[in-house]
């Protein structure tokens, strides 16, 4: 790929004439040197050694020494000295395969295979459309788009259109070549002695509600099946769960699911997870959502909603799709209905309201820090203006005053038709005028702005707290993977653990405007990335961050582990263990350590070694214990204890 | 490709392009132009101008052919299909679009059982040597690392001797899913367009289903190390659950054949040998077994492969890479090395020919005597009959159930003319001084000159001989293969013995399960010479050789064309003969017998190969060869049909071309 590029790169310098004309004057005073060698030998066709001649011979060149360096690349040693990795470390120390493991990737990490599609997409039968190499977003974008959106009204396929899931450990061990997701866990599980028959990835298709999934493709009576199967061809030894991110939710309703009986459920009866599941170590978990999931839905604006921004920083922003590139990407991410999943959970309690949240003494930056503790001590009594986190969504004064220009002509030449061009100006000036939203509240406006969407995948997902668990409405598979609105099961030996990186600025709420008017946008939001500064330094471009891995906020990983859960609540009946493991974020000291031994950030702390080791000792048989319990860096605890929930 | 040349550029480039450095550092010392113009303009010295013209000459070598390059590879992805279409003419509609307009849709779940060789192996454990490849594959795919470091290589993909299973320290596991085998280097497929073909009615990964396992173990260790047929059974008993109840389609090609057999009875047998599934599961979960170019009596191929690794693929190592076999990669011992590792493979010889000389025929009998070799006719035409009867005088009848010959004239020969001196009781000396040859380690150096020349003493060798040949030259490897493999047929179906694990994949010495309404296909390609027996000689006795050879120079010219290069061949599909893929179908289950007591339907299905007509179509459409027949339309479709609900009876019953009634007919077996 890259040899191509670099190929046409020089296709298109080559014959412009600057370059030629500035290298001929020389090569002619080079001629006529050349020409005395030349006569001597007798030759003559100097004369011809122009342009053309010196494309090749930079070609050449470049080819040349492009192949040096591969070739270096190859000689050098793979793994610097020092650096041990900790499944050999282990191994050493005669720690071994014991509980079959189950991997469960979360959102967007998992590759999507097409099986069967439009005549656009001829010739790419069982090729990646998502992870890998991408190449299809360049080659056609439009039929990608196509490809990868599912049906508005059902959140299924849409008709003519099969893209399934890769299965196997392939499906997510890298997203992109050389950028590793599970690979490095998966590597290190080897060097114990892990192989295939106790190592089982739950690759699912990660757009779909969790029940679609069942209902579609059966990825859970397949889970149900190989963890069974792993149970009794490894002696009978209880799995060791490992689910990332959004995973760490879809196991939540697994775990519903397969105890559920008869009606939707996977019948494996009462007892099934006491049976089968030593621990689940959730990884960078989502429980109670991540805020940045709204400014997605709203305005397809979040750093990473889909990795698209930093995959292709360019992408969005550049021409290719004309301008519209935000449109496609906001119109094929509402009809994934798992996106909504991910929406902040537990409402005001958890999430604070308008004057109150429980980060609200969150202090950004470390001089600012410092400052404070200062002004604390001269003048203990000061009233400190706190961030409002509780605001997720806050429209900036500015933009209420705006009233005048927007309803000019708006949306004039949508040819990508978003929800927002059945929404009414006025509606939307009207939200705006509504100044802030909370967590609560933010569902209406959620419902409001992306009628369809909402209607779609409320029918699969909850985000309330329950009053009454005991309530027979909450047997409903929609209420499932919130852990506010579900038991877990009975299962007093099973462990559960939170591991997530903290110490990475991560979003929390955001301060929005109307789009200014009269350019040829159909999204009438967007963050104010004017906004900036505030008491504590945390709002930056329009952005409030908290403490968090860089996508989830600490808050949404570490609640439920550190009282949602903790004990015998009821949320967690039988008493569960829980436990929370932090890993502070540590930036790699050089670029070839790549990204990280030590990382905290959301993707990358599955290559931090601490982490690896935490779950080959447990996966190796250790109990928290033997682990050293709770490990907490940030105010989780705290946090926790501002919250009042009833227990 | 594209390493290789790349390779080959950085190494052959490499020290000029380091003089060039040279040059060019000098020179941007010398001045502040950019890099570019300081090579253009003229140095000082003329010495130093002739040398950078040199280099500037390899520049531009190298630029205009990857200039070229880039550009052919331009056009070639550039060319539309109808460029091909345009010299083939109108290509013929794949079977699986075709049959979605007709309307099928997908029913029963299918499952692909893949043969020996064709399903990929990956690294997760290995030496220091092996560093890197960590889930690389080893086997299948680009097999980069058979040339990079070959005996490296050997290493990892042998088993141990002793056991049949890993050597200490080196983990090799099966690629799983469908990738495992649905190409087996970039560019060949296997099992792709069959896929490919069933997803266009609407398979997919829920009802699909790939049961990869490692083609080097013997069957029943697959189970006690990876416990791959436990992994089968969950996975069939998920595919009928979550498809409604409905029962799998198995499409086993080559050896799978016969490990499923091993699995059939494995599944319904009790628990600690067996899967403890109950008498009625292979009832209850399969509509149809679809064996492809199965090879249920054995090959003779495979005979040569383990006497002498000479059998044109036994590991399709020789087919992938021609050449590392015939040059000198390995050193001198390339074979050897090959002789070494394949021993090691248990699997092997569960593909030695099974029933004796009931099936594969006498010193001067075998079922096939007659059977004409004409080099020009491909396949069969309605004549065919009145040929043999005419020429049979002619020709003289080849005595197809000597397998091994030592000499032309031998093979030829009434036995009573044969003088041959029992090997069995021959002395082993240790007499061989080759001490240099030691690091390879293959069994003849136990023989001594002794033991090989009783060998050679011997003339000839039938089926059953044969196995005390291998056991007389290969100790070790038939005293772990006799564990698990047996090659006889049973008298007595019900004696206690033929419980154990061991007769489970020989169809002679096991019942099918009871499922009177599962269908069982033979599905084969008939019409290429494939081998049948051969003719042997000593080695010319240099230091480190096989002893054994196959005598290229046999042939047996317009009077014989069966014999060629030293080996007799017959009809078949390239590496299964007729008989060894159809008898059981023809005769031996057909009907109730002894072996098939519940009488489940049996069908042959032929496919007469037709070669590609051109380049253009790659491996053709009406292949009848062993592995490009997963390409053949009409096999493609016949599985669809079935997978979509047909039955035997829907798609025509038997569909026979070769002679294979005739043939099983002389057989005199007791059913």
């Amino acid at each position: 790929m890259a040899a191509i590029l670099r190929f046409r790169k020089l296709c298109f310098l080559e014959p412009s004439p600057s370059s030629c004309n500035n290298i001929n004057p020389k090569v002619e005073k080079k001629n006529d040197c050349k020409n005395c060698s030349c006569e001597e030998n007798g030759t003559r066709k100097k004369r011809e050694w122009r342009c053309i001649d010196s494309c090749c011979w930079i070609i050449g060149l470049l080819c040349t020494t492009w192949w040096l360096l591969l070739f270096l690349h190859h000689c050098m040693p793979p793994n610097f000295p020092g650096a041990e990795p900790p499944g050999a470390r282990l191994r050493r120390q005669g720690v071994s395969a014991h509980h079959p493991v189950v991997l469960v990737p979360g959102i967007v990490t998992g590759g999507l295979e097409l099986w069967e599609g439009r005549p656009c997409s001829d010739g790419l039968f069982r090729q990646r459309l998502w992870a890998g190499s991408f190449a299809h977003i360049f080659k056609r974008p439009m039929c990608w788009l196509e490809h990868m959106s599912l049906d508005n009204e059902t959140g299924l396929d849409p008709a003519g259109i099969r893209v399934r899931p890769v299965s196997g450990l392939v499906a997510a061990d890298y997203f992109t070549p050389g950028y590793f997701v599970w690979a490095n866990l998966i590597e290190n599980l080897a060097r114990i002695g892990y192989e295939e028959k106790n190592m089982y990835m739950a690759a699912y298709d990660w757009r779909l509600s969790f029940h679609n999934t069942q209902l579609r493709d059966q990825s859970l009576s397949r889970l149900k099946s190989k963890i069974e199967l792993m149970y009794v061809t490894n002696g009978y030894k209880k799995v060791v769960v490992v689910p990332h991110s959004m995973g760490a939710n879809y196991f939540l309703h697994f775990i519903k699911w397969v105890e559920g009986g008869g009606g939707g459920g996977g019948g494996g009866g009462r007892g099934w997870c006491a049976k089968h599941i030593k621990s689940v170590m959730n990884i960078g978990p989502v429980f109670l959502g991540v805020p940045k999931v709204v400014s997605s839905i709203l305005s397809a604006e979040s750093k990473e909603v889909a990795f698209l921004r930093s995959m292709a920083p360019g992408l969005l922003d550049s021409e290719i799709f004309r301008v519209e590139a935000l449109e496609h990407v906001m119109r094929v991410s509402r009809t994934w209905d798992s996106l909504v999943s991910l929406l902040p959970k537990g409402g005001e309690a958890v999430w604070g309201n308008l004057d109150w949240a429980p980060e609200e003494d969150h202090v950004c930056d470390s001089v600012m820090r410092k400052y404070e503790q200062q002004l604390n001590d001269t003048r203990g009594f000061q009233v400190k203006e706190s961030t409002k986190y509780g605001r997720i969504v806050s429209f900036s004064k500015t933009a209420l005053e705006s009233e005048v220009s927007l309803s000019k002509s708006h949306g004039s030449c949508g040819k990508v038709r978003t929800e927002y061009d059945e929404v009414s100006q006025e509606t939307i000036w009207k939200l705006s005028q509504g100044g802030a939203f909370t967590a609560d509240t933010l569902l209406d406006l959620l419902r409001s702005v992306a009628p369809k969407m909402m209607k779609r995948a409320e029918a699969h997902f909850s985000h309330g707290i329950a009053d009454d668990l005991s309530d027979p409405k909450y047997d409903h598979y929609k209420y499932w993977s919130n852990p506010l609105e579900t038991k877990l099961p009975e299962a007093p030996d099973m462990e559960i653990y939170c591991l997530y990186g903290v110490g990475i600025p991560t979003e929390r709420s955001y301060v929005y405007k109307l789009s200014p008017p009269g350019r040829c946008r159909s999204i009438p939001l967007q963050i104010d990335s004017s906004a900036d500064g505030s008491p504590n330094g945390c709002l930056r471009g329009g952005v409030n961050f908290v403490d968090g891995d860089e996508s989830v906020p600490v808050l949404s990983a570490g609640f439920m582990c550190a009282k949602g859960w903790k004990g015998k609540t009821r949320f967690n009946p039988s008493g569960s263990a829980t436990y929370i493991r932090e890993f502070k974020h540590k930036a790699p000291a050089n670029l070839l350590e790549g990204r990280g031994l030590e990382s905290g950030a959301h993707v990358d702390i599955m290559g931090n070694v601490a982490l690896i080791e935490d779950v080959l000792r447990v996966a190796a048989g250790a109990s928290a214990v033997e682990l050293g319990g709770d490990r907490i860096y940030s105010d989780i605890i705290k946090l926790s204890e501002k919250i009042n929930i009833h227990l | 490709m594209a390493i290789f040349r790349r390779r080959k550029g950085a190494s052959g480039r490499r020290p000029q392009s380091d003089e060039k450095k040279e040059t060019l550092t000098k020179e941007s010392e010398e001045k502040s132009d950019s890099k570019l113009n300081s090579q253009r303009s003229s140095p000082p010295a003329a010495a130093a101008r002739r040398k950078r013209n040199c280099v500037d000459r390899c520049c531009w070598f190298v630029g205009c052919i990857c200039s070229m390059w880039w550009f052919l590879l331009f056009l070639f992805n550039a060319m539309p299909q109808y460029v091909t279409e345009a010299i083939t003419g109108p290509l013929p509609d794949p079977p699986g679009l075709k049959l979605a307009k007709d309307g099928l849709q997908a029913k029963h779940p299918v499952v692909f059982v893949p043969g020996i060789v064709t399903g990929g192996l990956e690294l997760w454990d290995g030496h220091s040597c092996a560093e890197g490849l960590f889930r690389n594959r080893l086997w299948g795919g680009t097999f980069g690392e058979v040339y990079r470091r070959p005996l490296c290589w050997v290493e990892h993909m042998s088993l141990d001797n002793e056991t049949g299973l890993d050597p200490p320290g080196i983990k090799i596991r099966p690629v799983s899913g469908l990738v495992a085998a649905d190409y087996f280097t970039p560019g060949y497929f296997v099992w792709a367009l069959l896929i490919a073909n069933l997803a266009r009615i609407g398979y997919e990964d829920k009802n699909m289903f790939m049961a990869a396992y490692d083609w080097r173990l013997s069957f029943q260790n697959t189970e006690v190390r990876d416990q791959t047929l436990s992994r089968m059974k969950k996975n069939i008993e998920l595919l009928v659950t979550v498809n409604g109840g409905k029962k799998v389609v198995v499409v086993p090609h080559s050896m799978g054949a016969l490990y499923f057999l091993h699995f059939m009875k494995w599944v319904e047998a009790p628990a600690p040998m067996g899967g403890g599934g109950g008498p009625n599961w292979c009832a209850k979960h399969i509509k149809a077994v679809m064996n492809i170019g199965g090879p249920f009596l054995g090959l003779p191929r495979v005979v040569s492969g383990l006497f002498s690794a000479e059998a044109k693929d036994i590991a399709v190592a020789r087919a992938v890479a021609p050449n590392i076999l015939d040059k000198d990669v390995f050193g001198f011992q390339t074979l050897q090395h090959v002789l070494r590792m394949t021993r090691t493979w248990d699997s092997t010889m569960s593909m030695l020919l099974k029933g004796g000389d009931t099936i594969w025929g006498g010193i001067d009998w075998s079922p096939e005597e007659g059977h004409i070799c004409s080099p020009k006719k491909n396949g069969y035409d309605q004549t065919t009959g009145d040929n043999k009867t005419l020429n049979l005088t002619t020709y003289s009848r080849t005595k197809y159930g000597r397998l091994i010959s030592f000499g032309k004239e031998v093979a030829d020969l009434h036995s009573s003319e044969i003088e041959s001196a029992d090997f069995r009781g021959a002395i082993k000396g240790n007499n061989l001084a080759n001490t240099t040859c030691r690091d390879v380690w293959t069994e003849y150096h136990d023989m001594g000159i002794d033991g090989i020349k009783a060998v050679a003493d011997y003339k000839v060798y039938t089926a059953n001989s044969m196995l005390d040949l291998l056991y007389f030259v290969a100790p070790k490897m038939m005293k772990r293969g006799g564990a698990q493999f047996s090659y006889g047929i049973a008298d007595d179906l019900s004696d206690k013995k033929y419980d154990h694990y061991k007769y489970w994949s020989n169809p002679l010495e096991t019942k099918l399960p009871d499922a009177p309404d599962m269908e069982i296909f033979s599905m084969y390609g008939v019409g290429i010479p494939t081998e049948r027996a051969y003719i042997y000689k000593l080695s010319p006795s240099s230091e480190c050789t096989i002893p054994f050879q196959i005598d290229t120079s046999a042939d047996g010219g317009s009077k014989c064309h069966c014999l060629k290069g030293g080996v007799y061949s017959i009809d078949g599909d390239e590496t299964v003969p007729v008989l060894s893929a159809g008898f059981m179908f023809a005769k031996g289950w057909r009907g109730k017998t002894r072996f098939n007591p519940s009488g489940i339907h049996t069908f042959i299905r032929e496919y007469n190969h037709a070669p590609p007509a051109n380049l253009l179509q790659g491996r053709g459409t009406q292949s009848g060869a062993h592995v490009d027949i997963l390409g053949n339309f009409a096999l493609i479709e016949d599985i669809i049909r079935i997978a979509a609900g047909a039955t035997g009876e829907d798609i025509g019953g038997d569909r026979v071309h070769s002679n294979i009634f005739t043939w099983s007919d002389r057989i005199k077996l007791e059913l």
